[in-house]
């Protein structure tokens, strides 16, 4: 377990003091104009040092994002883009970070910016989280009041941060689908390359980060590279907010070291598995668009970026969602081609027709009402799907399809067999129309 | 250039190519929905994936994917980029799959038929069955105006309707709502579309989602003969394709001519054909008891001998129209000069244009091609929206390359780019010939200046002064040089330049259109119907297409044929000289104009020297050789603008107003089409009709 002194969210829960004074008491903005004395290529070289992955779900080293950022302007503006339009299913570590940890966030977009040379910041949040911004929000006003933030600051950077508020939809989550969203366009991603860093925001050169890599870099960046590194197995080094839900007996978001067990995860913060371990069917180990993994293979993974791929799956954002024998596995699956049915953009063909095509296969598959050859049809179809996309997100919708067909096709084939030996009880028709 | 092998073979291609044109470059097919030349990127349909070696595991949007975006191999290797593999196949298919489930299986009653992007590529690159149980989506129809036909079940999110008008008509008309399978194509809350333009969406629409609605359920693609012609709606000429069945006109499409209209044409190009059925002269007609009686030929070529004997040459005139072909000019002018009368003029609007004053003085110098090459612009007295709607288009093209400023003294009309507006007539031009305002100072840094003058600025009393005023605008900022020339006059009538380059116009003491009306017992119109006749005394012989304005006034009339029922010679507003050529033939009596004045000038004892058109032509190329150069512009000498620019005249106060009113309603068989008219009328009531 993560000692305490290791935790870099020291008030993630929201019980202590959350405003600038307390969170300087815990040792926020301790140094912060020190570090950016040190200069830019030693931040960039120290985060790509920790090994920071992204924690936005696709795990690209944040350094090496960093360093793609131009070193000299060509005399357009850089920019600052923290991803905080946190909508994956099942995750909700970046909401409690701006509600409970906001100076984390904001003292990680100063020196974030300083890496890049932006002198604009903007978060994107997350339609929904009216509080979120609220706290983040006055945070942000206390760092201008105190003088951390604006023109002629205290830290001798020129930062401004702006707060931008979305309307709800799950693709802005996308970086270019966010940066359209900002721009005040419709939310459809963009065609890359070119890369944002590169065209970006306004066709500027743009960094967009996830806000726990954003927040984290501070605490990085005070107590060193080999501090991060301490955590976790080699590529996948450092600490990580868990957000774990469903059928544990006590759901919680909590930061630990990478690389440790799934087993440890629950036992230690969760109060173990509802009805105890052999209860457990299946965990989605990284947010709805990862594929599920039976409770058998789950129980010694080791959550890492690694060693959640060994078993088809991923840390995608480490939003643990437990899945106990009570689930109708089938439809918990259904409600995820639910979910990513209504929030395809529909710019590009396979996302556009395929998540309703699922869905609507799912929907049967719940019922059993299917041929048991429609089950290899609906993998064909997903694999159809999936990297055809503009962007990810029809990744994700096939996924856990993929997931659920490679692991429960037997559950699925028995729903088939019952519907098929209980026909005369739905009402089916036997005499043919005329 | 950069190198790259697609399946094996290898190619250099410049680097701004796509993997889509280079693929394309290689000689292999990609296929393909959202992507146009001529539109922005999209990158949706995903139809145009190919594999691209040592890239992600996954194929490559190849419309979207630069070749700049390449990496070579490990060793220096050209990139390479396969088209035939079977990761490349399997995407296709998956593509075709989901763009069919939910696409109704209505090609038996689907206009695009025959022509459909979707249908021949599910039959190139498709699978044979379908996979899909579920219900296919229902999507309501919208109504976008009286143009275009939506059956919105068909279609397949491609955009490209979205992106023309975005980009190329310059009105955001559609768009996109609602998201994943419930995205529509729509206008706001379904009102008609406004642009002159609109009709290009049906031709973009690669499946039947989008299509004419005067067309619906006409004809079938293959069943129509195609005759490759000229517009002659305007004075640019767009290049056409008419299609016929029998000798009926089904529709009109746009040709490719990059010269002029690239693959656009306007909404009066393409849905004035239902006016070449209507009100048309299909036989001679003769005025006997105050009332026009039909007639045979030899009656009404009678009347005329009758009305014609005895009249002085000065007392006989000919006013040419604005549809006119020059073969027919030639021979009325022929005619004209036979019977001793100078009274010939083709001005109708009595504009101040005048061949004396040099070729260059009454061209669109510049070129349409050639307004990419300008950097500032200033358009006098025109609205070259409606007076000319796809050089209207080529100009927003360049606006949007940026670094073009426009400015316009004239009305203040909407015209899809942004200008500044300078004032309303000759004031504020005599403003910028004194060099004052900034806009001066634009034109004279610019390296190409250009101005386009319209007709509003001279078809008036002082309509030589403007014209000598902006002459020296144009020399004073350096837009007339040797190798640029920037002065362009906007024309409005197809036949306007082609009359003056034949100098039908009124020679020694003879009178203008104007004067003729009142000053001459016989008249001749050759399809001149935009005049005001109200106070004409003379006896008068139309001769024409259609029962418009002149008819109803004539004492006889001489059945014609359209410009798709002759073939004939127009020059357009750069000076082109360009063939239209006979798609059907002329209803009922009607006769091809040349052949009605050769007819008439042999009982009139006048007998013009050919007999056929081949003969007339080379009687007309020996007397004006530039007529022979089909789509060339023969140079105009810019140093003769020089003498104009002297040719001093005061201007009056009044502002300049654009000729043309009613866009659709400019000519005699525009008038007679009842698509025109519905058009006019929902543009009259500024679009407000409530959706059906």
């Amino acid at each position: 377990m993560l000692r305490d002194q290791d935790r870099i969210f020291t008030n993630i829960y929201g019980l202590k003091d959350k405003s600038l004074k307390g969170a300087m008491a815990r040792g926020h903005w301790d140094g912060t104009k020190q570090l950016l004395e040190k200069g830019r290529d030693w931040i960039i070289n120290e985060v790509k040092a920790s090994g920071l992955r992204g924690r936005g779900g696709a795990g690209f080293p944040t350094g090496l994002k960093w360093s793609f950022m131009p070193k000299e302007s060509d005399g357009r503006p850089h920019y600052l883009v923290v991803n905080a339009d946190e909508s994956e299913p099942g995750t909700c570590k970046d909401r409690d970070i701006m509600r409970h940890d906001p100076h984390t966030l904001i003292e990680g977009c100063v020196i974030a910016s300083f890496a890049m040379g932006a002198h604009h910041a903007f978060i994107y949040v997350r339609g929904e989280f009216m509080r979120e911004r609220e706290a983040l929000q006055a945070a942000i006003d206390e760092c201008y009041e105190y003088g951390l933030l604006g023109k002629n600051n205290k830290l001798g950077y020129d930062i401004d941060i702006v707060v931008h508020h979305g309307a709800g939809a799950y693709i802005c989550g996308e970086e270019t689908a966010l940066l359209e969203s900002l721009e005040g366009k419709k939310g459809q991603p963009r065609l890359k390359p070119p890369f944002p860093a590169n065209m970006g925001l306004y066709g500027c050169p743009t960094t967009v980060n996830n806000v726990e890599s954003i927040a984290v870099t501070p605490t990085i960046l005070r107590r060193g590279a080999s501090w991060y590194t301490s955590f976790g197995r080699p590529n996948n080094h450092g600490t990580k907010l868990y957000s774990i839900s469903g059928h544990v007996n006590r759901p919680c978001t909590v930061e630990d070291a990478m690389s440790i067990t799934f087993q440890e995860l629950i036992e230690t913060h969760c109060g173990g598995i509802r009805g105890g371990w052999d209860n457990l069917l299946a965990v989605i180990p990284g947010g709805s668009s990862v594929p599920c993994v039976p409770g058998a293979q789950m129980k010694d993974a080791i959550m890492d970026y690694d060693g959640l791929r060994e078993l088809g799956s991923g840390l995608g954002t480490a939003a643990v969602i437990v899945m106990d024998k009570s689930t109708d596995i089938v439809k918990a699956i259904w409600r995820l081609a639910a979910f990513y049915k209504h929030e395809s953009c529909g710019q590009c063909t396979p996302c556009r027709e395929g998540t309703g095509w699922m869905m609507r296969v799912m929907e049967r598959m719940v019922k059993g009402n299917a041929q048991k050859r429609e089950i290899d049809m609906l993998f064909d179809v997903s694999k159809q799907i999936e990297g055809h996309t503009i962007c990810a997100l029809g990744d994700a919708a096939a996924w856990p399809i993929q997931g659920l067909i490679r692991h429960f096709r037997p559950e699925m084939e028995k729903r088939i067999d019952q519907y098929t030996h209980n026909a005369m009880a739905h009402g089916a028709v036997l005499e043919a129309a005329e | 250039m950069a190198k790259l092998k697609v399946d094996g073979k290898e190619i250099e291609v410049p680097d701004h190519f796509t993997l889509l044109q280079a693929c394309e470059e290689a000689g292999a097919e990609v296929p393909r929905f959202c992507f146009h030349e001529r539109l922005s990127v999209a990158g949706n349909c995903r139809m145009c994936l190919v594999e691209v070696k040592g890239g992600p595991p996954k194929p490559a949007a190849s419309c979207a994917m630069g070749v700049r975006d390449l990496r070579p191999g490990p060793n220096g290797e050209p990139p390479e980029v396969f088209t035939t593999t079977p990761m490349v196949k399997k995407a296709r298919e998956g593509v075709m799959e989901f763009l069919l489930i939910n696409h109704p299986l209505d090609c038996p009653i689907c206009d695009q038929g025959g022509e459909c992007d979707l249908q021949d590529q599910a039959m190139a690159f498709g699978i044979d069955s379908s996979r899909y149980q579920e219900n296919k989506r229902a999507v309501e129809d919208k109504y976008i105006g009286p143009l275009v036909k939506t059956i919105m079940n068909r279609c397949i999110h491609c955009t490209r309707c979205v992106r023309f008008t975005t980009e190329v008509a310059g009105i955001s008309e559609l768009g996109l709502i609602g998201r994943g399978e419930d995205a529509e194509i729509t206008t706001y809350l379904e009102q008609a579309m406004t642009s002159e333009l609109q009709g290009n969406v049906v031709d973009l629409c690669p499946v039947g989602a989008l299509t004419s609605k005067p067309f619906a359920f006409t004809a079938r693609p293959w069943e129509l003969n195609k005759t490759e012609s000229i517009d002659v709606m305007d004075a640019v000429g767009s290049a056409i394709r008419v299609d016929t069945r029998g000798r009926e006109v089904m529709r009109v499409l746009p040709r490719v001519n990059e010269a002029i209209n690239e693959e656009w044409i306007s909404d009066k190009t393409r849905y004035i054909w239902d006016g070449l059925k209507t009100q048309r002269l299909d036989r001679p007609y003769v005025r006997k008891d105050g009332r026009l009686q039909p007639a045979s030929w030899a009656e009404a070529f009678g009347a005329i001998k009758a009305a014609v004997a005895g009249k002085p040459g000065d007392r006989i005139g000919a006013i040419a129209g604005d549809l006119a072909s020059v073969e027919e000019m030639y021979a009325l002018r022929e005619l004209m000069s036979a019977l001793g009368s100078a009274n010939i003029d083709c001005r109708q609007d009595g504009t101040a244009l005048h061949p004396s004053f040099g070729r260059a003085s009454y061209l669109f110098n510049p070129t349409i091609a050639g307004i990419e090459q300008a950097d500032a612009l200033l358009i006098v007295g025109a609205n070259p929206r409606v007076e000319a709607a796809v050089l209207n288009a080529r100009i927003r093209k360049r606006w949007r390359m940026d670094g073009f400023p426009i400015a316009l003294i004239g009305e203040q009309a909407e015209l899809r780019y942004g200008y500044e507006y300078l004032g309303a007539g000759p004031d504020s031009l005599a403003e910028l010939v004194a060099g004052n305002g900034k806009f001066a100072e634009t034109l004279k840094n610019a390296k190409n200046p250009m101005i386009i003058v319209g007709q509003g600025a001279l078809s008036r009393e002082d309509g030589v002064a403007v014209l000598a005023n902006v002459v020296k605008l144009a020399e004073s900022v350096g837009a007339i040089s040797a190798e640029w020339n920037g002065l362009g006059i906007l024309h409005t009538a197809a036949a306007r330049v082609g009359g003056l380059d034949l100098g039908f116009v009124p020679g020694e003491g003879g009178k203008t259109a104007a004067e003729m009306l009142t000053g001459t017992d016989v008249l001749f119109l050759l399809g001149a119907d935009e005049m005001d006749f109200a106070g004409k005394s003379a006896f008068t012989v139309y001769i024409g297409s259609h029962g418009d304005n002149a008819a109803h006034l004539a004492d006889v009339i001489l059945p014609g044929a359209t410009y798709t029922e002759k073939s004939g010679t127009w020059v357009n507003t750069e000076g082109r000289v360009q063939q239209g050529n006979r798609a059907g033939f002329a209803p009922g009596e009607a006769r091809e104009d040349w052949a009605i004045l050769r007819a008439l000038s042999d009982v009139l004892g006048k007998k013009l020297p050919f007999d056929s058109l081949a003969q007339l032509r080379s009687r007309l190329y020996a007397a004006h050789p530039h007529f022979a150069g089909v789509d060339e512009i023969a140079p105009a000498n810019s140093a003769e603008l020089a003498a104009l620019s002297k040719k001093g005249g005061k201007m009056t106060k009044s502002g300049f107003a654009s000729p043309v009113k009613d866009f659709y309603l400019t000519n005699p068989i525009a008038r007679a089409s009842a698509v025109m008219a519905e058009c006019s009328a929902l543009a009259r009531n500024n679009f407000k009709a409530a959706a059906e």
